[in-house]
């Protein structure tokens, strides 16, 4: 009896939350419109959102396309289609391997600094103070950091898939010795742009999760150390699930 | 001011990356494809009965050396052929007039090239020129159909006929694969 009512205890809680965060989203879509307005303050937060985040996703692209590289000529040369690497490194990245995990790297890098960035501004009362001087902090300061976020994730993912497919060419042409020509024409022929837009919409749908959940978490942080940190944690374990629950639906839409 | 600029530029650079990336993905990975500048090279085509899915971008190769690609394949439609363009690097401008064309495997499931066998002739293409000699693409669907055939024929004695169905389907790719 006693489990019963602590399961529907938590599973209120997360839908108390879930409906939280709907309405955040709300009240972010209605201020968004005159915080574009201070087009500085945005491209300051794709600065840090994005270009800080650009070093970290180059590197793992570039390893995950090798890593790609390697493993599908091992399986393609059982059945003699070496070739076909090209195709197989392209849609994997481009569909999969790019948003994804952009998405939770994203999550790690940029997502946790918006988090703990908002929690310690709710934990040192400047979001308070703002309120006092009739500045809403909702447009001067939470929805330039989501906007940032959203605009910085497909690009992220572009570049990271872009890196990827250049880590699978070294690795299988340079390395492995796979025909160079056959390994790109394949690919042009086999990739679509359909494949392109499932992994730009992927990327968007992921930019605006992650920046979401950063920016709700750290705004309704907990005004204390531990709050912040929990805050953080939070950011990241929840980001990540829903990165991949996303990421099943959107591929199910796109079959 | 000054802190401005460079964040100004960090952000700038990074969405241009950003972008430049959108486009390679959407120009260069998929097949409405812009092709960059190529380096010397003259054109020759060569007429097939069958390209099987021989592609835009398909190797060209003689002795197992790469000499080009296939850059542009159309239909004649008076003689219900196949017109395959190919763009042969102009360092191989030796090829014999009489020499022949005809569509490989590379291995058994793997996409299809163009193999060149030099003739003896002591002239030797020229832009624009025709190779004459062609060999149709090596279709699977066919063979296992004649195959097939041959099975209703012999009848009874299919276990034997079975080996050798089987021996032409094993040995193919390793003939093709000497020729990479």
């Amino acid at each position: 009896m006693k489990l019963i009512e602590e399961l529907w205890e938590s599973l209120r809680d997360a839908l108390v939350g879930l409906g939280a965060v709907a309405r955040f989203l709300l009240r972010l879509l209605a201020a968004a419109p005159r915080a574009l307005l201070r087009l500085d303050l945005i491209s300051q937060q794709i600065y840090n959102a994005g270009a800080l985040s650009l070093v970290i996703i180059m590197l793992s692209g570039l390893f995950v396309g090798m890593v790609l590289g390697l493993q599908g000529f091992q399986l393609l040369q059982r059945f003699g289609s070496e070739e076909a690497l090209g195709t197989a490194a392209a849609i994997g990245l481009v569909k999969e391997l790019g948003p994804v995990v952009t998405a939770l790297l994203f999550a790690g890098r940029a997502g946790t600094a918006l988090a703990s960035e908002l929690g310690l501004m709710r934990a040192t009362d400047q979001i308070s103070a703002m309120e006092m001087m009739a500045v809403d902090p909702i447009r001067r300061v939470v929805v330039p950091r989501f906007l940032g976020g959203v605009i910085a994730m497909p690009l992220l993912a572009a570049i990271f898939s872009v890196i990827g497919i250049y880590g699978a060419q070294l690795v299988g042409v340079q390395i492995m010795g796979v025909d160079g020509g056959s390994f790109w024409s394949q690919m042009r022929a086999a990739v679509g742009l359909r494949d392109i837009n499932e992994g730009i919409v992927k990327s968007c749908i992921f930019g605006v999760t992650c920046s979401l959940i950063a920016v709700y978490q750290g705004y309704y942080a907990e005004p204390t150390a531990e709050g912040v940190g929990r805050a953080t944690t939070r950011t990241v374990v929840t980001s990540a699930v829903f990165i991949l629950f996303l990421d099943y639906l959107v591929t199910a839409a796109f079959l | 001011m000054r802190k401005s600029r460079t964040l100004d530029l960090g952000t700038g650079s990074f969405v241009l990356l950003g972008f430049a990336a959108l486009f390679f993905l959407t120009t260069q990975t998929t097949s409405r494809g812009i092709t960059l500048a190529s380096p010397p090279h003259y054109d020759l085509t060569a007429k097939f009965d069958n390209i099987g899915d021989l592609k835009v971008g398909a190797p060209v190769s003689m002795s197992g050396v790469e000499m080009g690609r296939v850059t542009k394949i159309g239909f004649d439609s008076k003689e219900y052929k196949a017109v395959v363009t190919m763009q042969i690097d102009a360092r191989y401008n030796q090829i014999p007039t009489d020499s022949d064309a005809a569509i490989y495997t590379q291995g058994l499931l793997g996409g299809k090239f163009i193999g060149l066998t030099a003739g003896g002739a002591e002239t030797y293409l020229k832009n624009k020129d025709q190779i004459d000699f062609t060999q149709s693409a090596f279709v699977l669907e066919n063979l296992i159909g004649q195959l097939l055939a041959n099975f209703a024929k012999g009848g009874g004695q299919s276990d034997s006929d079975k080996s050798k169905a089987d021996a032409p389907a094993v040995t193919q790719p390793k003939a093709t694969e000497k020729t990479k």
